[in-house]
């Protein structure tokens, strides 16, 4: 590990909390600090760059230099040009261990990019995603049925986490009763050292490495019999992916953990949390159960769970009166294009029927745009479908706590209380 | 205005008068046609407004585009009738164009 990024260790000096959006030096900005994610102080300073700085070059951060894209149409424009804006070497602010380069196609550029990706993502495509719509109803009901009534609990604990584990679980056909350690594997892979989880690197590579031996032995398994229709079977036949070396597997493995797991998650507590703040988008939706796909859809631009995307310039380009230069990082910031007012109308507000209400960049755009987006909104669906008439509502009864990230926007705990009718 | 026929997998049929600069994912939208989301609003960049053109009106309204082809080539429904409705612009010569819709956007 280079020493530039070893020194990522969270350093409160940078941290905006407290400050004023409004008159703090431009070049002060440092959106990828956590620090204003976790105190949920980052909407003004998002809204001071769209306004001031769309384009927007902080100097030094605890990860060194960075572009800051918050406008929508900007983030739709340099996703499309892979050409200009690659994927590679990562798609997170740091810059991976050279020596342990983890491959996986959201981290890479076309064509073996789109070679990998289509290997996997029939497994997440409509078509069998209405085959599994009647078990994912099923595990919905089996955990609300077994919901503490009339007290509080941690909803992230007992529901989000529970529901997207167990879905994992099953598109890996992975070993059910040790579910939890997909969970953690996730977590692992997006911990920063120094913030709970992990220490270090070192030992977020060791965790790691548990998980591909685990991964190894399964995929061994599925190499040895008929092609099934779990991912890992489907990567361990799949013509292009079949003699994939293990990095490149674990790679692929944690992106697919990863993307689908703290994402939904986090947008599922996102909704318990954004329907209770918003109790007239509530009403709306018990008068018109109706609702339900599109209040789906504002959640997850509501929520935008993961909050931006790195590209990195693979040469000088300018846009407008400005130039990034080649070798750049650049980071698409979902969540603040999700609130530009020039794509969004009232974007502030939490407008379950609102109009065009799929037109979010949550999902990104482009061809590495959410390969589980179906899946995603399919389990929120599935889950508000079995609320509405189990509970009259969820009330929340604490202020969540949130991660300390400001690539993964969600949520540690949401204290509610389950109102049944 | 040319007439568009948008048919559903399951043969519903719909028939649309769309304007000179709608395009043929647009005139769906605002007629209301289901099957089609459209989920970037026209930019080419998402893949949710996949329509599969009839045969006989393949060489008329042409190929795939530039930034068109590498997102269709990601969708496990795309043959070779595929185009994003998006990337269509309605025009005299579409009067009378028949399009097929998939049972899901993806």
């Amino acid at each position: 590990m280079s020493a530039e990024t070893r020194a990522n260790k969270p350093t409160s000096s940078r941290s905006l909390v407290g400050r004023d959006p409004w008159s703090i030096p431009l070049e002060e900005i440092d959106l990828a600090h956590p620090g204003i994610w976790q105190a949920n102080e980052f909407l003004p300073f998002l809204a001071r760059l769209r306004r001031d700085a769309p384009l927007h070059y902080c100097p030094s951060s605890a990860v060194g230099p960075y572009w800051s894209v918050t406008r929508f149409q900007d983030v739709m424009d340099i996703e499309k040009r892979t050409d200009l804006f690659s994927s590679e070497p990562t798609i997170g602010i740091v810059d991976p261990d050279p020596e342990y380069i983890l491959p996986m196609f959201i981290a890479m550029d076309p064509p073996k990019h789109d070679i990998q990706r289509k290997t996997v993502q029939g497994v997440v495509a409509p078509a069998n995603l209405k085959n599994l719509e009647p078990l994912i109803r099923q595990r919905v009901c089996d955990i609300l049925d077994n919901l503490p009534l009339n007290e509080p609990f941690n909803w992230v604990e007992r529901v989000s986490r529970d529901l997207t584990t167990q879905m994992l679980a099953t598109l890996f056909d992975f070993p059910f009763e040790e579910r939890s350690k997909l969970t953690y594997w996730s977590d692992v892979a997006t911990a920063i050292p120094g913030a709970g989880l992990v220490d270090s690197y070192e030992e977020s590579q060791k965790i790691l490495q548990e998980c591909l031996m685990y991964f190894s032995k399964i995929w061994q398994e599925r190499a040895s019999k008929p092609p099934g229709d779990d991912l890992i079977s489907m990567l361990a036949h799949g013509e292009s992916t079949r003699n994939m070396p293990p990095l490149e597997f674990l790679g692929n493995l944690i992106l697919l953990i990863v993307g689908g797991n703290d994402t939904t998650r986090n947008s599922i507590t996102g909704s318990v949390l954004a329907l209770h703040n918003n109790p007239a988008e509530h009403d709306k939706l018990r008068a018109n159960p109706a609702l339900i796909s599109s209040m789906v859809s504002e959640t997850i631009r509501w929520q935008t769970p993961l909050a931006y995307m790195r590209r990195t310039a693979t040469q000088d380009v300018t846009i407008r009166d400005v130039t990034i230069k080649e070798g750049d990082k650049v980071l698409l910031w979902y969540a603040s294009a999700n609130q530009d007012e020039s794509a969004i109308e009232h974007a502030d507000q939490y407008i379950i029927d609102r109009p065009n209400v799929r037109q979010h960049l949550s999902f990104g755009t482009g061809i590495h745009r959410c390969m589980g987006n179906r899946l995603a909104e399919m389990q929120l669906r599935v889950l508000w479908e079995e609320i509405l008439p189990r509970f009259r509502a969820i009330e929340v009864v604490e202020e969540p706590s949130r991660i300390y990230s400001s690539f993964v926007k969600g949520y540690h705990a949401l204290q509610v209380i389950a109102h049944p009718h | 205005m040319p007439t568009i026929t948008y048919i559903e997998h399951d043969g519903n049929t719909h028939e649309i008068e769309a304007d000179n600069g709608d395009t043929v994912m647009s005139a769906a939208i605002k007629n209301m046609v289901p099957g089609i989301d459209a989920d970037c609003g026209g930019g080419c960049s998402c893949g949710t407004c996949h329509v599969f053109i009839e045969p006989e009106w393949q060489a008329v309204v042409g190929g795939p585009g530039e930034f068109e082809e590498p997102m269709l080539d990601l969708n496990p429904e795309r043959n070779d009738q595929s185009r994003l409705s998006c990337q269509i612009d309605v025009t005299e010569e579409l009067d009378g164009l028949v399009v097929r819709l998939p049972e899901f956007q993806f």
